[in-house]
């Protein structure tokens, strides 16, 4: 629990103290050198510089903060979304249910990256957006953030349903009614707090993934845009580069890595603690019926 | 069942319909327009000349005509003309079906027989340090960006080493086996590692739910060698979850890998669908999506159907 938790804190208050350190030290992750381009570790650049002279740790770890606010708004947005679908669908029941469930089902049996490819490159003129939004720096966050929601809130929806289902019939939610507590004060006060458990473990190994999505699409050239940078966009521009300095990609993938690992690890960990029995579940297809896969996913060769 | 089966189809076929008119109306999204594209890449056509071809190939009709009319021919097998590779989409498609196959197919027979080994020896041991290494595997390879593993192992056996050419199907002016096996190994080398990972932690789950059995204990009491226990009596409880898992990733056959196909150049499905969705080419993509999607969801059902088949305590009404 602890290792996989201090790793990700470290990583995660490197990232947001960059630019403060940066100022500190007077580097601008933006700063282009070019009669410094491409140099070896030193006192000033530790990580060395890239092909246009910025300093290299800089701007991995301000890539870091895109990466894991990305990472963490996401599996956020998407635990909320697939909580108000799973409530609804568990407590309503009938055909509100059918019509939920059916929908998380297409969207689970679906080949995802190539729609989300679709998706990614549309055009947002074409959209109707307002022209302020698309020319704004955060766009592309927004963008892969929605995308991830959108794919991602199936895990919690079957979770919070599942419990709802279980729970709804309880005697103390019975009492509730009876009482006369309206539906919203026993969903949020009776049956909520009965899968937060589970919903922070899916929610912590999303992060995981949501991060590894990013770097896929930022590599595909449909993530992250300038002027911001992630893990990824860094490490798809250091492809061009591999010959001459490979520790350019190197160093994101590595990072992009341990954070997952991290988050993976701190999940795994979370379950054993809060549902032990959930732990050995997880993985294992015993119960590997359409009704109780809980969403999970076959696993998608990229 | 039959009527189970029945119901799924159908619904499969409800799905791939709405797929394809929210994919027909998606592409128009993109950016770029083919008639738009023609008009800038060729400056004697004038407005008059554009709004002519874009009545001649109907694109000024509203979008539900112009898919009832894709829908119509696509429904009689005419699926069009491939802008991207100028020949019919099927010409475009099949040797690309035929590529992902080669790589698909062998990585995905690897992995499996990786993860069958890893993962029977991990669960005859747990907490053993065989365990510990098999599930540190498990989390490295769940938690590796694709392409980060296949840019290291370009790095090392291809530009380091020598050992392997980096990308490509073949070497130009070269046709023979032999060569077509070594553009291969790294890209399968890649999936083969990526994918084992997750299903090794199937296995191994699965195994060790077998090997908690009493039917074991039985087989252990009278007097079974250990071989003939793990590999008669617990791998064939354990190969019935797993055979799910197994159906459930055959959709990947057909979808191809994008993103290593992209790191190794090879001209699979995965970048087949990319390119014609990026290059604007209406009709390939929405072939090679909908025949993606057909493919998965039909795995997906024989991964139900092969689940009730062999564990008679399961049963679809």
């Amino acid at each position: 629990m602890k290792a996989p938790l201090f790793l990700l804190l470290a990583i995660a208050a490197a990232s947001f103290a960059a630019p403060l350190v940066g100022a500190v030290a007077g580097i601008d992750p933006n700063m282009v050198d070019l009669l410094d381009r491409l140099s070896g570790p030193s006192l000033m650049h530790p990580l060395g510089t890239d092909e246009l002279g910025r300093d290299v740790l800089v701007r991995l770890l301000g890539g870091g903060r895109v990466s894991l606010v990305i990472g963490v708004a996401a599996a956020l947005a998407a635990a909320a979304l697939g909580t108000l679908v799973g409530l609804a669908a568990g407590y309503l029941g009938g055909w509100t249910d059918r019509v939920l469930m059916r929908g998380t089902d297409a969207i689970i049996a679906l080949p995802l990256l190539p729609l989300l490819i679709v998706l990614a490159a549309l055009d947002l003129h074409k959209l109707g957006l307002p022209e302020r939004v698309i020319q704004s720096d955060e766009i592309s966050v927004i963008r892969i953030v929605a995308l991830a929601v959108l794919v991602g809130w199936t895990t919690a929806a079957r979770l919070v349903r599942g419990a709802t289902l279980v729970t709804r019939n309880r005697d103390f939610v019975r009492a509730a009614r009876s009482l006369g507590a309206g539906v919203p004060h026993i969903l949020w006060l009776h049956i909520l707090p009965n899968v937060l458990g589970p919903l922070i473990v899916a929610t912590t190994l999303s992060v995981g993934d949501v991060i590894l999505f990013e770097s896929v699409l930022s590599f595909l050239g449909l993530g992250v845009q300038p002027p911001l940078s992630s893990w990824g966009s860094m490490l798809s521009n250091a492809q061009e580069l591999i010959a001459t300095a490979p520790m350019l990609a190197v160093y994101p993938g590595l990072l992009i890595f341990l954070t997952v690992v991290a988050c993976n690890l701190l999940g795994d960990r979370l379950q054993q603690r809060v549902d032990p029995a959930a732990a050995s579940r997880r993985w294992s297809t015993k119960k590997n019926r359409r009704a109780e896969r809980g969403g999970e996913r076959a696993p998608g060769p990229f | 069942m039959i009527r189970y089966t029945a119901i799924r189809l159908v619904e499969i076929a409800a799905i791939l319909v709405l797929l394809s008119f929210i994919v027909y109306a998606l592409i128009g999204l993109m950016p770029g327009d083919p008639i738009d594209l023609m008009r800038s890449s060729d400056p004697r056509m004038s407005a008059a000349d554009a709004a002519r071809l874009k009545a001649l190939y109907g694109l000024d009709q509203p979008l539900l005509l112009r898919y009832a009319g894709w829908a119509r021919q696509a429904l009689a097998g005419d699926l069009g003309y491939s802008r991207l590779f100028s020949v019919p989409v099927w010409g475009a498609l099949l040797p690309r079906l035929g590529n992902s196959l080669m790589l698909m197919l062998p990585s995905f027979v690897l992995a499996f027989a990786l993860a069958l080994g890893l993962g029977t020896a991990a669960a005859r041991r747990p907490g053993s340090r065989l365990d510990a290494a098999v599930n540190l595997f498990c989390f490295a390879g769940i938690s590796l960006p694709t392409f980060w593993l296949a840019l290291i192992l370009i790095l090392v056996f291809a530009a380091g080493l020598g050992w392997l050419p980096a990308s490509g199907i073949a070497t130009a002016g070269i046709n023979d086996a032999a060569d077509r096996l070594r553009h291969l190994v790294l890209p399968v080398a890649t999936l083969t590692l990526v994918s084992a990972a997750s299903y090794t932690r199937y296995v191994r789950a699965a195994m060790r739910e077998a090997l908690a059995q009493d039917h074991i204990r039985t087989a252990r009491a009278k007097g079974a060698s250990e071989a003939r226990v793990v590999l008669h009596h617990a791998l064939r409880s354990a190969l019935v979850p797993v055979t799910t898992i197994l159906a459930l990733s055959f959709g990947g056959l057909v979808s191809g890998a994008l993103v290593t196909e992209t790191m190794f150049g090879y001209p699979g499905m995965g970048k087949l669908i990319f390119d014609a969705v990026m290059g604007n080419d209406y009709n390939l993509a929405l072939a090679a999506l909908l025949l993606a999607a057909a493919v998965t969801m039909a795995a997906n059902l024989a991964a139900d159907l092969a689940y009730a088949w062999l564990d008679p305590r399961v049963s679809y009404r």
